[in-house]
C-alpha cells in the first residue's frame, strides 16, 4: 500500500508536482512529527482555553469585586494585543526572567521550554475570547430561570451551576466554534518562537526539496482539513446537547 | 408544630413599600392570609399585584414594612432562605421550567439538590403529583415537548413537590391560549380543594370569585378594597373598584 503511495508520489515528481513528504522517508517523518505537534498544541490549548473562559466567565456572572476586574482587565489586554506580540513577550520577556537550569554537559537549559511557552500563550490567547463567549452565552439565558431556581430555594451559586450555565453552554457553541477554529489556525504563530509545528517543518522541507508551490498546498489543504475537524466535533456536541424547544439551536 | 403570628395569620404583609428608582410599586400594603385559605389579587397592570407575591418569597426585597409567613420574618435580611422557599411555592406566568431536565426531574430536582432528602422517595412523591395533574406519561419528555397548558401543571407540580405551606400563583393562566386556561385552572382549583394556602394574581374574575374565599384589589401601590367574592364582586364599594370591575365584567 505505501509502495502504491511512493510510487504515485515519483509518477508525480515526473510530471513537475515534487511531493518530497509522500516519497522521502525523512521528509515524511519531519511532517508527520510537525503535524503531531500542531495537534498537540490544538488538543491541549483547546482544554485549556476551555477551562480559562469557563472559569472567567463564572468569575464575571458571580462577583463584582476585584477578581472580576482582573478578568475584564486580562480579556482587554489579550483581545486587543497581536498574538505574536504576546507570543514574543511570553518566551522573550517572561522567559528571561525564568531560572535556567543544566543539562549533563553544563549548557543551560530553560526551565519552560519553547512548546511549553507556546502552550501558555495560546491558552490565555483562546481563553481570553472563551471568556467573552461564555459571557455572552450566560447572558442569554433569560433570568426567569434563575429566579424559578431561587423560588425554589436554590442559592445563586446553585442556581448558576445547575440551571444557568447548562442553559447557557447551549448559546455558546457558534462563538465556541469560531474561537476553536481560529486557535487552530494561531498554532502557527508558535513557529515564531521555533516550535517545530506544521508550518516551521513544511519551511525546512521546501527549503531543502524547493517545492514551496506543492508545501503551501498542503499547507492550505491540512489547515481546512483540521478547522474541519474542529467544526465537525463541536457540531457534534452541539447536536448532542440540544434540547427541544429550547431557542439555543 | 409551627407557631402562626398572633392574630392566626400564615402569611402576613405589615406597611409594605417597594420603590423601583423614582416609582413606587408598593405603597404601604397591608394582607393577611390564614392557613388552608385561598386568597386573590386583582387589579389594573402595574398596580403591584405580582411584586406583592414576589415579596413574600423574598424574590423581591421590600424597602419599609414587615413581612412573615408562619415563623419566618421575611424581611429580616438575614432570614433563612432556604427555609422560607421550602415554605413558600410559586409559579410563574410563563412557567419557567428549566428545559434542560425532563419533566420529573423538574418536579424532583430542589427536594433533592436543594432540601437533601432522598432521590428515590422524592421522585416517588414527584410522580404521584405529575399522575395528580393527569400527566403521569409525560415524565421523561422534555418541557418543550409539552403545550403551554401541560408546561403549567409540570409547574404546579414542581411548587407542590417541595411540600411547601403555601403557594403563590403569578397570573398562571395569562400566557396560555383560551382552551389551555380551564386545564390549568381546574389544576389550581384542585390544589385549592386539597387545603393548600393559596395566594393568587389573576385577571380571571370568574375564577377569582368561585375559587377564592377573600378578594383583594389593588390599584396604584395599595389595596383599595377587600372582602368575601360574593360581596366584592356584587356590591363593591369604592368607586376605583366599580370602574375596574364595570372594565372587566
Amino acid at each position: 500500500m505505501l509502495e502504491v503511495f511512493r510510487q504515485f508520489a515519483l509518477d508525480l515528481k515526473a510530471s513537475g508536482i515534487n511531493l518530497t513528504i509522500l516519497y522521502d522517508a525523512f521528509d515524511f517523518e519531519r511532517f508527520v512529527s510537525g503535524l503531531m505537534t500542531t495537534c498537540a498544541l490544538i488538543v491541549i490549548c483547546t482544554l485549556f482555553s476551555i477551562l480559562i473562559g469557563g472559569a472567567g466567565a463564572a468569575v464575571l456572572a458571580l462577583s463584582r469585586g476585584p477578581a472580576a476586574m482582573l478578568v475584564r482587565a486580562y480579556v482587554a489586554l489579550i483581545r486587543n494585543t497581536p498574538l505574536l506580540v504576546q507570543m514574543y513577550f511570553f518566551y522573550f520577556a517572561v522567559g528571561s526572567l525564568m531560572p535556567v537550569g543544566q543539562n549533563a554537559i553544563g549548557l543551560p537549559v530553560p526551565m519552560i521550554g519553547n512548546f511549553t511557552w507556546a502552550v501558555i500563550a495560546l491558552s490565555l490567547y483562546a481563553g481570553a475570547f472563551n471568556i467573552e463567549t461564555f459571557r455572552s452565552g450566560l447572558g442569554a439565558v433569560h433570568n426567569s430561570y434563575e429566579e424559578a431556581a431561587l423560588a425554589l430555594g436554590y442559592s445563586r451559586f446553585k442556581a448558576f451551576r445547575y440551571v444557568v450555565v447548562p442553559l447557557g453552554l447551549r448559546f455558546s457553541f457558534a462563538s465556541l466554534a469560531n474561537n476553536l477554529v481560529d486557535l487552530t489556525k494561531s498554532t502557527t504563530v508558535a513557529y515564531a518562537i521555533g516550535v517545530a509545528e506544521l508550518l516551521y517543518v513544511s519551511n525546512q522541507i521546501w527549503s531543502d526539496s524547493l517545492n514551496t508551490f506543492e508545501m503551501m498546498n498542503v499547507m492550505l489543504a491540512i489547515y481546512l482539513l483540521l478547522t474541519g475537524i474542529v467544526v465537525w466535533i463541536i457540531g457534534r456536541v452541539q447536536a448532542a446537547m440540544s434540547l427541544p424547544g429550547f431557542g439555543a439551536n | 408544630m409551627r407557631s402562626a403570628t398572633q392574630d392566626g395569620a400564615l402569611v402576613s404583609l405589615r406597611g409594605v413599600r417597594k420603590a423601583f428608582g423614582s416609582i413606587e410599586v408598593l405603597r404601604g400594603v397591608d394582607l393577611n392570609v390564614a392557613k388552608g385559605q385561598v386568597v386573590a389579587i386583582i387589579g389594573p397592570s402595574g398596580s403591584g399585584k405580582s411584586t406583592i407575591l414576589r415579596t413574600i418569597n423574598g424574590l423581591t426585597p421590600v424597602d419599609h414594612g414587615v413581612i412573615t409567613v408562619g415563623d419566618i420574618t421575611v424581611t429580616d435580611p438575614r432570614v433563612d432562605k432556604v427555609a422560607l422557599r421550602h415554605r413558600v411555592g410559586m409559579v410563574f406566568q410563563q412557567y419557567n421550567l428549566f428545559p434542560h431536565k425532563t419533566v420529573l426531574e423538574n418536579v424532583a430536582m430542589a427536594p433533592i439538590q436543594v432540601l437533601g432528602e432522598p432521590r428515590r422517595q422524592v421522585e416517588e412523591r414527584a410522580k404521584d403529583l405529575l399522575a395528580g395533574m393527569r400527566l403521569p406519561e409525560k415524565a421523561l419528555s422534555y418541557p418543550g415537548e409539552l403545550s403551554g397548558g401541560q408546561q403549567q401543571r409540570v409547574a404546579i407540580a414542581r411548587a407542590l413537590c417541595m411540600q411547601p405551606e403555601v403557594i403563590l400563583f403569578d397570573e398562571v393562566t395569562a400566557a396560555l391560549d383560551p382552551e389551555m386556561v380551564k386545564e390549568v385552572l381546574s389544576a389550581v382549583r384542585k390544589v385549592a380543594e386539597d387545603g393548600m394556602t393559596c395566594i393568587l394574581v389573576t385577571h380571571e374574575m370568574r375564577f377569582a370569585r368561585e375559587a377564592a374565599n377573600r378578594i383583594y384589589f389593588t390599584d396604584k401601590g395599595v389595596i383599595v378594597e377587600q372582602g368575601e367574592p360574593k360581596a366584592f364582586f356584587e356590591n363593591p364599594r369604592d368607586p376605583r373598584t366599580i370602574e375596574f370591575l364595570d372594565k372587566v365584567l
